[in-house]
């Protein structure tokens, strides 16, 4: 086992009854790294957080935790240190009381205790809170609480299962700037659970699409972003979603990708392996649209044009969502905020296939 | 604005508070219902307050429902210390000390015991809890009458029949399915990821039962205490078939000064008697009145 692997999971199943949730999950996320999980409601993100944390017993598999198999070690021995969506604070108890539960459980000096929990409150910023009880919180002080409580306990390894999630939109983004920060001050492996792609994009150093209890990528945001591995991650991030056209590809010098109502050269695109004539789903993201700008001024960036007409125009403020069609297929794209568009328009489009995704259409893998 | 203004009929009309009428019909009907039901329920309670006050002699004038003309606590006193049951001719008082020395135990062992079935069943998911806990429902269902003769075996064989720890444990035993019942329920409605936390942070069964759960269970506490309490209190059957004379609770001594058939009837004091033997869980009910409603409004007595 390497040196610089924090968290190592080996074939990892878990089965509810007869429901298998987790299948034959591997997983290795080096020392200090921001592992963000992310995907859709039930494909079992919080069961592998559980699994990681010992609150689950696992169906078959291993864990490791710094190098030690931990497989059947109990939550309290593995090193870590939870968050929770809905923050479980002891109710009963003082701030102070939750951040020290741990501690004394530990058997840890009460002096070492105090120093930790000033240490603890400094960094968070909670030190006029260590006296009152959660119910005399507010959902951002008691996400703080929570997170203190998993900070006291000076561990490697932080797993947090979408802890922001309860809270409002505007406090959900100091919050997360203030996770960013804290790992980027304590360099601690952390594993994000999520729903929200702002979160996953801007915290990870690695993203893991789930689905079904299965990983289906796992890299980099921007590669997650930009050549995403398979037509269900390509679908899945990205707001609004990435726009598919189903049609035929046809190789030679110059490939083609053509449906009944268009046709157009994807060339230049960067493909993983040699192409060959097949059925494919075309996939371009919204915001990659260029509109209204003639073929000879954008050089590269439109080379490909198409004429829509718009359907639907959805004005968000900063940017202006559209919905338009092309003989029936629909196209969203973005458009500056102030941008004059209504229903009825025709418009010309343009982008590059450098920046499409191509996907075969039975295994929905990228070319 | 100023087109509000002109506009009258956006300024007529109903404003504020809907007014509502005392005598609507809905209302007389309502309130009628619950007085009637609250006089039939308190005019037992007060001809037995008003006769417990009266002497012998002017209860023989037979005016029930009249107040005392002349009141004495002498009925009172003869009930708690001279009636004579048997060969005691001590009153109710011993019958109320046997009473509570059952009370006690019987109350702190059987919710002891329950709050930590209940912890158990509703958050360690060990083998076999399913049918641990299908068992103790069934329990709950079985009429008492089907088990007192096994249990006279087991008690005779243990060596605790006729004694006051036996019926302790009668008690103890009889309350568990549905006081486990009421302390799974209320710990299942307790969010999870709590216990998780705890388990996080290193606390193991005992640990995260005293100082999580157990601080976190004074309603549904509350209203096991008013159950038992009132239930062992109130008790007569277990009391009469698994205690000796001597040892006989509070209800039993009672029965046996009512239902005496020797000299005259002393109505003032069996109803005096009555009063005091009903005491205690009316005080309960008393103080805890509000706690109790809370505890079931917490979802306590929900499944
Ligand atoms: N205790 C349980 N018993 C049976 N099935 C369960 C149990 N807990 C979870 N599951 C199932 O396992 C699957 C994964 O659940 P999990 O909670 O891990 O989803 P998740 O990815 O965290 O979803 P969410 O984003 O909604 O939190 C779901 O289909 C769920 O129904
Ligand atoms: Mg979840």
């Amino acid at each position: 086992m390497q040196d610089n692997i924090s968290i190592s999971i080996r074939d990892l199943k878990l089965n509810f009854g007869s429901v298998e949730v987790l299948k034959q999950l591997n997983l290795d996320i080096g020392v200090g790294e921001f592992l963000v999980l992310l995907g859709s409601s039930g494909c079992g993100k919080s069961t592998l957080l559980n699994c990681i944390a010992g609150l689950l017993d696992i169906t078959d598999g291993q864990i490791f935790i710094n190098g030690n198999n931990v497989t059947w070690a109990e939550p309290s021995q593995r090193g870590i240190g939870m968050v929770f969506q809905s923050y479980a604070l002891y109710p009963q108890m003082t701030v102070e009381g939750n951040l020290s539960f741990g501690l004394k459980n530990a058997g840890v000096p009460k002096k070492e205790i105090a120093e930790r929990i000033a240490r603890t409150a400094e960094i968070l910023q909670i030190q006029p809170l260590l006296k009152r009880k959660p119910a005399a919180l507010s959902g951002g002080q008691r996400q703080r609480v929570a997170i203190g409580r998993a900070l006291v306990r000076d561990v490697d390894v932080f797993l947090f299962d979408e802890p922001l999630s309860n809270l409002d939109a505007k406090l959900r983004a100091d919050l997360r700037v203030e996770i960013k920060r804290l790992h980027q001050r304590l360099k601690n492996t952390m594993i994000y659970v999520t729903h929200d792609q702002v979160e996953a994009m801007t915290l990870a150093d690695r993203i893991a699409i789930m689905k079904g209890g299965l990983i289906m990528q796992l890299d980099s945001p921007s590669v997650i972003y930009n050549k995403p591995a398979n037509k269900y991650v390509a679908g899945f991030i990205g707001s609004p979603a990435m726009n598919f056209f189903e049609g035929q590809l046809k190789v030679g010098a110059d490939p083609q990708f053509s449906n009944s109502s268009m046709e157009f050269s994807v060339k230049g695109y960067q493909a993983t392996e040699a192409l060959q004539d097949q059925k494919v789903w075309f996939g371009i993201r919204p915001e990659h649209i260029q509109v209204n700008t003639p073929a000879d001024a954008c050089a590269d960036a439109c080379a490909v044009q198409l004429d829509v007409v718009v359907d639907l125009v959805e004005p968000m403020g900063s940017d202006t969502l559209v919905w338009a069609n092309i003989q029936g297929q629909v196209l969203r794209f973005r458009m500056d905020g102030l941008a004059d568009i209504k229903g009825g328009d025709r418009v010309r489009v343009g982008f590059d296939p450098v920046r499409a995704s191509l996907f075969n259409q039975q295994s929905e893998l990228r070319l | 604005m100023a087109k509000s203004e002109t506009n009258t009929r956006l300024r007529e009309g109903a404003r504020g508070t809907k007014p509502s009428k005392a005598w609507s019909r809905r209302n007389i009907f309502i309130y009628g219902t619950l007085l009637v039901a609250a006089i039939y329920y308190l005019l037992p309670l007060y001809v037995m307050v008003v006769t417990s006050l009266k002497g012998m002699p002017e209860i023989r004038m037979g005016n029930v429902f009249g107040p005392p003309m002349e009141i004495t606590f002498q009925p009172w006193v003869k009930a708690w210390s001279e009636a004579c049951t048997g060969i005691n001719c001590d009153g109710l008082s011993r019958g109320f000390w046997n009473s509570v020395q059952i009370l006690i135990p019987s109350v702190t062992i059987s919710i002891a015991v329950a709050a930590v079935n209940g912890y158990a069943l509703a958050n360690w998911r060990f083998k076999g809890a399913e049918v641990f806990f299908t068992i103790l429902i069934i329990g709950a269902f079985i009429p008492y009458q089907i088990m007192i003769y096994p249990i006279v075996i087991i008690l005779r064989e243990l060596g605790l029949y006729g004694g006051l720890w036996g019926l302790v444990m009668v008690h103890t035993i009889f309350g568990m399915p549905i006081l486990t019942l009421l302390f799974r329920n209320y710990f299942a409605s307790i969010p999870e990821e709590l216990f998780k936390a705890a388990r996080v942070d290193g606390a193991g069964f005992w640990g995260i039962f005293f100082k999580i759960m157990l601080p976190m269970a004074l309603p549904i506490i509350v209203v096991a205490i008013i159950l038992q309490v009132t239930g062992i209190w109130n008790d007569f059957l277990f009391g009469v078939i698994y205690t000796k004379p001597d040892l006989y609770p509070m209800t039993v001594q009672l029965n046996n000064i009512v239902n005496s058939v020797q000299g005259v009837k002393e109505y003032n004091v069996n109803m005096a008697a009555t009063l005091l033997t009903g005491l205690v869980p009316l005080v309960i009910y008393f103080f805890s009145g509000k706690l109790f409603v809370r505890g079931i409004a917490a979802g306590a007595v929900k499944g």
